[in-house]
Parts: structure tokens; C-alpha cells; sequence
């Protein structure tokens, strides 16, 4: 272990020594991903420095198309928004595989980001930190919540809330039986899908006490019982359930979503130096161990989960038997153009009454 | 008096907090009398005024309109209207609709409106009017449209607050003749307050002069201007040259004084009961005192003196001279005589000058504070 | 010679509003404009065209969004007015001096803090396990607990709280500028509290009710944050649909073309209600 991590340092050292001189990365990415303590030790070890900006996928995206790729050197979207938004707005740039380290990856993880963002032979992505969205509950109050669709039952109307989001289309559809990832490339088969759950959510209106928009409302709604059941991601259900034995992630029964937050560079980045140092970084397992006790999110580095603190993997454990972790439905890539789809849906869902 | 009174007031006070603004006042006004109130600024006036037409309310006494106490009604019931300072026309409408605001809250008929704006514009002096706004009108013509304003409610008692003060020299004198002229015209009776003692003489049937909240006299200008009653009154209507003085003898009216710097005068108990050793207050008019360059011309006066003259004042018809009386030092002010003879004088002339004892009214001093 | 050292004088003291005016206004309105007439028919393949303005008239849902926001934003300046005219009319008439300051500070001091703390704040009071609900559950008025966000009546609360200051600041200065006397001459005329409303106040203090009504409007029909949180799942409001159609649809085009159409149909509203009141934008806005 000790070894392990001289050798690594000392890999960073050299590469931050052939940059010549130290550069600042202006990173892009999600909060609790790159917490002080991890940026103080990189910037003592490799001389860059680092200004964190912190977002969400839609405003990663559309910060970039509004510069045209630039203002940034490092970004972390999820794996899904790479490919489409390449092909569009043509805002990233290939990565350098040689310059990344990795062995420090979770192989099958790696594999399968590289595979969905790849476009004409290029890698665009490598993962970062992973997780699913599911279903937040309070056990005692609604039990019957197993899955999306019961957060339409009668028994919990009005005490019950979900994003005005694609996640909340995607879940739905799945609950609904049906397997919207299957159709992400045939348009028709894929509007077919979102007019049903339109209409069941154009249905379920009524039982949604509001449509949150940010982790800390919905936390905040579940914890003062406001909302007993709910769309959401996983580490919100666990942080809660560190308050309250009662509230718990619930993987729901169609499966829960999962996400893999990644790695990439924005076109008219500068800084692919301290961008590649970063990642080589903060995929060693002990840097990735602190980013998950401040995130409350696995990572993709390869022993990453060996130094995180036992009550949090307990509560994964609680969550996710082997049989859920099994039925976890990845998000493929997004095929250019159906957000727009999903958009008139969701601004129909919206207004109506 | 047989005759209802328009306005009276019975001992009517008013105190703020810690300040006494009217005291006891109590005075009638006859139908058709052209009123004013005279007094400096800060000597209640406007809070009488205030409390007539209603935005104040007496602390005591009462108030009777046409022998019908007024207490308990409101100003917008009150038949008395009022011109304010600054004339308070309404810049939001035009003429027509100024004048007839009044009409319009009592609910007259909108034609019956229309005739009677017209009528009483006629009478002021503006006819045809009525559409124009009120910023195309002159000062003067202003005037004449508040008083409209007012009139055509045919108020019982018309007040007005200093409504010249805002004029200049000449456009005031114009009006005084003109508003004197549409009281004579409406045959209303008209209350004035100002602080201007020729716009109260010019035009009044009647002065109150006020200070401190009292009513210090009431009379026509002339009574005011050669019978003051008071020493106030004395030394704020028309000019005077005031000395301070002891009485050392007296002889039913007739009195003899020392100033405190020795000179000796003749004077008049102007309203009787001073006695010998009194302090006094005594005025003497610039116009009563009669100068020459001889001696003789002055002998036979009852107080005569010498003096050098210190400046002239040279305002055509009402020139003046100051002169520093060469037996005590003190400045006295003579009205310069229109007749040629003296047109040749100049500074450090000495000349002689007197008057009579009759002329010389001589006040108890404790009366001025 | 000296008419032209004016002259520089002048175009270089307008040079800084000038600049501010095209560099920030005027050019990213242009390039706006440009994004807004280009049809996206494919990946990264645009054709110019008015298409996405004709969206807006062919989809009810974006036309009815905007008639929503158009007619609560008015509801809510009509709201601000009955309630702002008489705090405006107490500040400016019935008080003096420091109680006049102190009061004009009062209505500042919501200002002090960022829009989200504010909103944040009324969350706190309305919310189901909030303020008001607790207060109303412990006097006994009510058995349970009430939810009092999420719905119309508060996304107003929040609107006319908001915009309360912007209201009440005209109004006290074009009520400031009314000679007292008068509203004592009309009352020594034989006019009553309603007339003199009626016939002097509101004359006279039009221009500031016409002012204070269009900042208001406009502020409340662009505003963002306060209907999408305290509107909750309700909370449809026009510039929710532009920011969505931006930042979460990536559909610049429609977006801005969203943008020209708030701008144009907002100033008409104004226009219309500037020729209802009767009053000229340069009489209002040059007080």
C-alpha cells in the first residue's frame, strides 16, 4: 500500500515536472466531488491550483455551449451526457488514454464508459464517481412504496414528491413495464413510451405535495415528514438515514438508476496537464476514500471502498442486496435530440392541472 | 349691534403643547366687513384663521357663524371658504373644473355648473376661461380665480391667509385695490390675515392687530394710526420714533418726562392712568415733527431740539431724514417736507426741529414685554 | 473652438452609457435575435426562419403559460398598489422627519438580504411544519397541520412582498411633491375623504402609481426564483420556460426566441395600460 502510493506520487511528480511549470485548473463538477482536504494535498503535491466551480449536468452543458467549450479544464458530466451533447455542440475533446492511469480503475466500469462515450474510435470519458436514483421512505409512514409507480397510490397522496426531470420519465416507464433505454434510438417507439407516462403522471399530479428541484430540498422535506416518500438519489437516503433509522434508500423493484458521473475535457480547455494529474489523483484509492465519505457516493478506482467508513457501507448493504445491484438499469448514452422529446413532455406534466 | 354678526368668536383659545398660540380672543365681525387680522409672524394669526375655518379645533371658547355655533362642524360643512397662501388651485384640472369643485360636491347639476362658473369668472374679471389650465394664467389672474373658487359656494365669511405674499411689489398694490373692489362686488365679509400693515390699512373696514396670541386692538386704520392703544400698536402700525422715558409730572393728560439720558419732553397719557414716576414707552410720528434751519421757527413747540443730519433717505414723495439729536445722541427719523425748501440739505447740516406735546403718546412700559 | 470642446465634453461623458449600452444591451440582443430565427432541422444544421415564434402561437401550453404569468403578474401589481398606496400615502403625508426615515428604511430593509433568503424565508413561514401552521395549531384554530406554499396565493405573497419597495418608493415621492394645502382646500370646499381621493390624490400621484405599476410588473413577470419555489408543483411561470428550454432542453433557439417574445409582449401590456391611465411614458418616467 505505502508502495503503491510512492509509486504514484512519484508517477504525478514526473508528469507535473514535464509540464514545466504549474498550471491552475478551473474544474467543473459536482459538489462534495473535490473536497478541500483532496484539493490542498494535490495542489502540495503537484503545484497546480485548483477553482472549483460546482453545477449539474444540464448547466455543465450549457455552460459549455455558451463558450464554446472554453472557460473550464476539466469537467465531470455523467456518462450519458457526453456522446449527444459531442455531437451537437461539439464541446469536448478526445482523452490522451496514455496519460491516464488505468490501473486505477474498476475495470468493467471503465470498459463501459469508454464504450459509451466513445465517438469515431475516440474515448471522450473515463468515470468517476457512481450511484443510482431510486426511492427515498419513510418505512413506517409508506410501506407500500416498493417502487415508482406506488408513489401514485392513494395511501401516501400528498405526502409524496419526484423531480420534473428525464430521471423521473425514465424510472416511471421502467415501473411501467415498459424499457425506454431499448427504445433511445427508434423516436416513434420512444414517444409511444413518454405519452403513457404522461399520462400517468398527468395522473399521479395530484398526489405530489411539489416537484423538488435541489438534494437539500428534498432532504429537508423528508426529514421534517412533510414528504414520507420520494424520488431520489441514493446518498440523500443514506446521510437521512443517519438521522432517522425510519428513512432509507429503497431500490425500487423495476430497478434502480444508475449513474456514472465522469471525467472530460472541454474542448478549449488549457490545462490537460493538471486536468490528467487530477485524475490520476484522485482515483488512488485513499483520495477516492475521502471523496466518498464527503460525497456519500462509491467511486470507480480500483480498492476505493476498502477505506470508506463501515456505517455508510452498511446502509449500501441494506440497500442494495446482490439482487438489486444486479437489476441497476445504467444509463446509455443519449442519443442526440430526445431531450426535446422529454421536454414537451415535462412541460406538459407541468402545466397541467 | 342689531345686526346678526357674519363671525364671532368668544374668547376663543388654542395651546399646543407646551405653547399658548391664542389667548381668550373674543371679537364680531358685521355682515359685509372687509376684516383683517394684522400681526407679525408667530403671533397666532394663522392658527385663528385655522381654527375659523375648521382644520383646528379651539381648546376653548366658541365659534358662531351667523349667531350658529360651528364647533361641531366639520370644515367641508362649514359655510366659510378659504384662499390659501399659495392659492391651493388644483393643477390637475382646468379653470372651469377648479371653480367648480365646490358645486360638483354639493351635487349641483352639471349645467347648472357650467352657468354659474361662468357667471362668477364674469365677475372676477375672466370670462371665457374656463378651459384654459391653470399654468396659463398670471399671478394676478390666479388670484382672481381662487376667489372665484371660493365665491361661487356664496360662502358665509371668505378667509383668507396672505394671499398677496407670493406677488411682486407692483402686481401687490394692483391687487389690493382689486381685491378691496371684488369685496365691494360680492358684499361678502371678507377675513385677512397678514403681516403687511398698508395691505391691512388699504383695504379694511376693520383691523385686529394681534401679538402673543391677544388681540392688542381693534379699529379702522385711522383709529390704529393716530389713536394706538397700545404701545405695540403704536410701534407696529405706520412708523415712529420711540423713546424711553420717566414721568415727572402730570396735569390730566399733559405730562412731563425725562429720558434716561436727560432730555426733557412733553407728552400725552394715550390712554390714561399713567402717574408720576411710570416708566413709559413714547412714540412720536417722523411725519408730526416739523424741522427748520432757524430756531424761532421751533421755539414756540412743545419739544424742541437740534440735531446734524446723518443721512437723508431720498424716496421721492416719502423721503426721509435721520438726524442725531445733539442733546442726548439719540437717532430720530423726520419725514423730509415736500415742500422745496429743504431740497438743498445735506449730511452734517444741523438744523432744529419739534413737535407737540399732543403728538407725543406715552405708554406704561410694563405693557411691552 | 469652444463649442467643440463642448461638444467632445459631451460625447465623452456620454461615451461610458453609450458603451454600456452596446456592449451589454444591445449587441447580446442582436445575437440573440440571430439565434432566435434559426430552425434547427438536424444536428448542428440550422435554417433561418420564424418557426420558433410560430411555436409559441401553435403550442397552447407556451401561449397559456404566458397568459398566466401576464395575468398574475398584473393581479399582483394591482395587489401591491392597494397595499402599497396607503403605507405610501401614511410615509409621505402622515409622518415627519425621523419617523418618515425610519419607516422609508423599514421598507428597505427586506432588500438587505439576497431574493433567495427572502423566498427562503416565506418557505419557513408557510411551509406545512412552518410558522404559520404551527401558531394556527397551537391557538386551536385548526386540528392539523395546514400547507400554505405550493400554491397561487403564495407565489402572490411572495410577488407582492418582492416588489412592495419599487411600489412604495414612487408613490412617496410623487405623494411627497403634494402641496398639503391642497388636499385642505379641497376639503375646506366641501369635498369628503373619497372625492379627494378620487379628484386630487390620485390625479396628482398618477405618475407614480403608472411608474411604480410598470417596474412592478415587470419585475414580477420576469421573476424566477419566487414562483418556482413557492409555486411548487403549480409554479408554471414564463421565464420557468425559458430558463428550462436553455439550460435543461438545450434548445437555444426556442429559448431566445421565448425571450424576444416576453420582451415584445410585456412592452405592449405596458403600452396598453399607459393609454388606459392616460399618462405619456416620458411624463412618467420623467418625473
Amino acid at each position: 500500500m505505502n508502495f503503491k502510493y510512492t509509486c504514484s506520487a512519484l508517477a504525478i511528480l514526473a508528469m507535473s515536472a514535464s509540464a514545466a511549470n504549474a498550471e491552475t485548473l478551473r474544474l467543473l463538477t459536482w459538489g462534495g466531488y473535490a473536497p478541500e482536504a483532496v484539493i490542498e494535498k494535490f495542489e502540495a503535491e503537484t503545484g497546480h491550483k485548483v477553482e472549483v466551480t460546482k453545477s449539474n449536468n444540464e448547466e455543465m452543458v450549457a455552460k459549455l455551449r455558451a463558450t464554446n467549450g472554453g472557460g473550464f479544464d476539466l469537467i465531470q458530466p455523467s456518462q450519458d451526457r457526453i456522446a449527444g451533447a459531442q455531437e451537437e455542440f461539439g464541446i469536448y475533446k478526445p482523452l490522451d488514454l496514455s496519460k491516464i492511469d488505468t490501473n486505477l480503475f474498476i475495470d468493467s466500469m471503465l470498459e463501459a464508459t469508454k464504450g459509451n462515450t466513445m465517438m469515431d474510435g475516440k474515448v471522450f470519458a473515463v468515470p468517476h464517481v457512481w450511484g443510482t436514483s431510486g426511492l427515498v421512505v419513510n418505512t413506517k409512514m409508506a410501506g407500500s412504496v416498493k417502487d415508482y409507480t406506488d408513489l401514485c397510490n392513494a395511501d401516501v397522496a400528498g405526502k409524496v414528491s419526484y423531480r420534473l426531470k428525464r430521471p423521473t420519465l425514465i424510472g416511471f416507464a421502467f415501473a411501467m413495464g415498459m424499457d425506454p433505454f431499448a427504445a433511445y434510438g427508434d423516436a416513434d417507439a420512444y414517444q409511444g413510451i413518454l405519452d403513457k407516462v404522461e399520462a400517468k403522471l398527468i395522473e399521479c399530479k395530484a398526489n405530489v405535495k411539489t416537484y423538488w428541484d435541489g438534494g437539500d430540498e428534498i432532504k429537508n422535506l423528508l426529514r421534517s415528514g412533510e414528504v414520507i416518500a420520494s424520488m431520489a438519489w441514493d446518498t440523500g437516503g443514506w446521510q437521512l438515514n443517519a438521522d432517522n433509522a425510519d428513512i432509507n434508500f429503497v431500490a425500487p423493484a423495476s430497478g434502480a438508476l444508475g449513474w456514472i458521473d465522469t471525467f472530460a475535457l472541454p474542448s478549449r480547455g488549457r490545462a490537460d496537464e493538471a486536468a490528467y494529474a487530477w485524475i490520476n489523483f484522485v482515483m488512488q484509492p485513499e483520495i477516492a476514500a475521502m471523496i466518498t465519505s464527503e460525497a456519500g457516493n462509491f467511486t470507480a478506482s480500483k480498492g476505493g471502498d476498502a477505506g470508506v467508513d463501515d456505517a455508510l457501507k452498511a446502509r449500501y448493504q441494506t440497500s442494495f442486496p446482490q439482487e438489486a445491484v444486479d437489476n441497476i438499469k445504467w444509463y446509455p448514452a443519449v442519443p442526440a435530440g430526445l431531450e426535446a422529446l422529454e421536454g414537451a413532455v415535462l412541460d406538459r406534466v407541468n402545466a397541467a392541472q | 349691534m342689531s345686526e346678526i354678526a357674519d363671525l364671532e368668536c368668544r374668547e376663543l383659545s388654542k395651546s399646543f403643547l407646551d405653547f399658548q398660540a391664542v389667548k381668550d380672543v373674543s371679537f364680531s365681525v358685521p355682515k359685509g366687513t372687509f376684516f383683517s387680522i394684522l400681526g407679525p409672524s408667530g403671533c397666532g394669526k394663522t392658527t385663528l384663521l385655522r381654527m375659523i375655518a375648521g382644520f383646528q379645533e379651539p381648546t376653548s371658547g366658541d365659534l358662531l357663524i351667523k349667531n350658529k355655533s360651528v364647533l361641531d362642524v366639520p370644515p367641508n360643512k362649514r359655510p366659510v371658504s378659504m384662499v390659501f397662501q399659495h392659492l391651493a388651485l388644483f393643477p390637475m384640472m382646468n379653470i372651469a373644473a377648479n371653480v367648480g369643485f365646490g358645486l360638483r360636491q354639493r351635487g349641483v347639476d352639471k349645467r347648472e355648473i357650467e352657468k354659474r362658473v361662468e357667471t362668477v369668472l364674469e365677475r372676477v374679471g375672466l370670462p371665457g376661461v374656463g378651459n384654459r389650465s391653470i399654468n396659463q394664467l398670471s399671478g394676478g389672474q390666479k388670484q382672481r380665480v381662487a376667489i372665484a373658487r371660493c365665491m361661487v359656494l356664496e360662502p358665509d365669511v371668505l378667509l383668507l391667509d396672505e394671499p398677496l405674499g407670493a406677488l411682486d411689489l407692483k402686481l401687490r398694490e394692483h391687487m389690493k385695490i382689486e381685491l378691496k373692489k371684488l369685496q365691494a362686488e360680492f358684499n361678502t365679509t371678507f377675513v385677512y390675515i397678514t403681516h403687511d400693515q398698508s395691505e391691512a390699512l388699504v383695504m379694511s373696514d376693520q383691523i385686529a392687530v394681534m401679538n402673543h396670541g391677544v388681540f392688542e386692538q381693534i379699529g379702522t386704520a385711522r383709529e390704529l394710526y393716530y389713536q394706538p392703544k397700545t404701545a405695540f400698536v403704536a410701534g407696529f402700525v405706520g412708523e415712529a420714533n420711540k423713546y424711553d422715558a420717566k414721568v415727572t409730572a402730570k396735569n390730566g393728560d399733559a405730562l412731563k418726562l425725562v429720558t434716561g439720558d436727560g432730555v426733557e419732553l412733553s407728552g400725552l397719557d394715550a390712554v390714561g392712568g399713567l402717574n408720576e414716576g411710570d416708566r413709559t414707552q413714547v412714540f412720536v410720528r417722523p411725519e408730526a415733527i416739523k424741522i427748520s434751519r432757524k430756531q424761532a421757527d421751533i421755539k414756540g413747540m412743545d419739544n424742541s431740539h437740534s440735531g446734524e443730519i446723518e443721512s437723508i433717505l431720498f424716496n421721492g414723495a416719502n423721503s426721509q431724514l435721520l438726524l442725531r439729536d445733539n442733546s442726548n445722541g439719540a437717532q430720530i427719523n423726520i419725514t423730509m417736507p415736500q415742500t422745496g425748501e429743504f431740497r438743498d440739505l445735506t449730511r452734517g447740516d444741523n438744523v432744529y426741529f419739534g413737535w407737540e406735546a399732543e403728538q407725543t403718546r406715552c405708554y406704561l412700559a410694563d405693557k411691552v414685554s | 473652438m469652444t463649442s467643440d470642446k463642448s461638444k467632445l465634453g459631451f460625447f465623452l461623458l456620454l461615451s461610458p452609457l453609450l458603451l454600456w449600452l452596446m456592449t451589454l444591451i444591445i449587441l447580446p440582443h442582436v445575437g440573440m435575435f440571430f439565434v432566435s430565427i434559426s430552425e434547427k432541422v438536424g444536428v448542428r444544421q440550422y435554417e433561418t426562419g420564424f418557426g420558433n415564434y410560430a411555436v409559441f402561437f401553435n403550442e397552447p401550453l407556451y401561449w397559456n403559460t404566458f397568459a398566466r404569468t401576464a395575468y398574475m403578474s398584473i393581479a399582483a401589481t394591482f395587489l401591491t398598489l392597494m397595499i402599497g398606496f396607503p403605507i405610501a400615502y401614511y410615509i409621505a403625508k402622515l409622518t415627519k422627519g425621523r419617523t418618515k426615515t425610519t419607516l422609508f428604511l423599514m421598507c428597505l430593509i427586506p432588500f438587505w438580504v439576497s431574493e433567495l433568503v427572502r423566498t427562503f424565508g416565506w418557505m419557513i413561514l408557510l411551509r406545512e411544519t412552518g410558522v404559520v401552521s404551527n401558531f394556527l395549531q397551537y391557538i386551536g384554530l385548526v386540528d392539523g397541520p395546514i400547507e400554505f406554499l405550493y400554491n397561487d396565493a403564495a407565489i402572490m405573497t411572495g410577488l407582492v412582498y418582492t416588489s412592495m419597495l419599487f411600489m412604495v418608493v414612487p408613490l412617496v415621492t410623487t405623494l411627497d411633491s403634494l402641496d398639503d394645502s391642497l388636499i385642505e382646500a379641497s376639503y375646506d370646499l366641501g369635498g369628503n375623504g373619497y372625492t379627494i381621493l378620487r379628484e386630487i390624490i390620485i390625479p396628482h400621484a398618477m405618475p407614480g402609481i403608472v411608474s411604480g405599476c410598470i417596474v412592478v410588473f415587470m419585475l414580477s413577470l420576469g421573476n424566477y426564483l419566487t414562483p418556482i419555489l413557492l409555486g411548487g408543483k403549480d409554479s408554471l411561470w414564463f421565464t420557468g420556460l425559458i430558463y428550462s428550454q436553455f439550460i435543461t432542453r438545450f434548445n437555444w433557439e426556442l429559448g431566445s426566441a421565448f425571450g424576444f417574445l416576453l420582451l415584445g409582449l410585456s412592452s405592449l401590456i405596458v403600452f396598453v395600460g399607459l393609454k388606459l391611465s392616460r399618462q405619456s411614458l416620458t411624463e412618467t418616467m420623467g418625473r
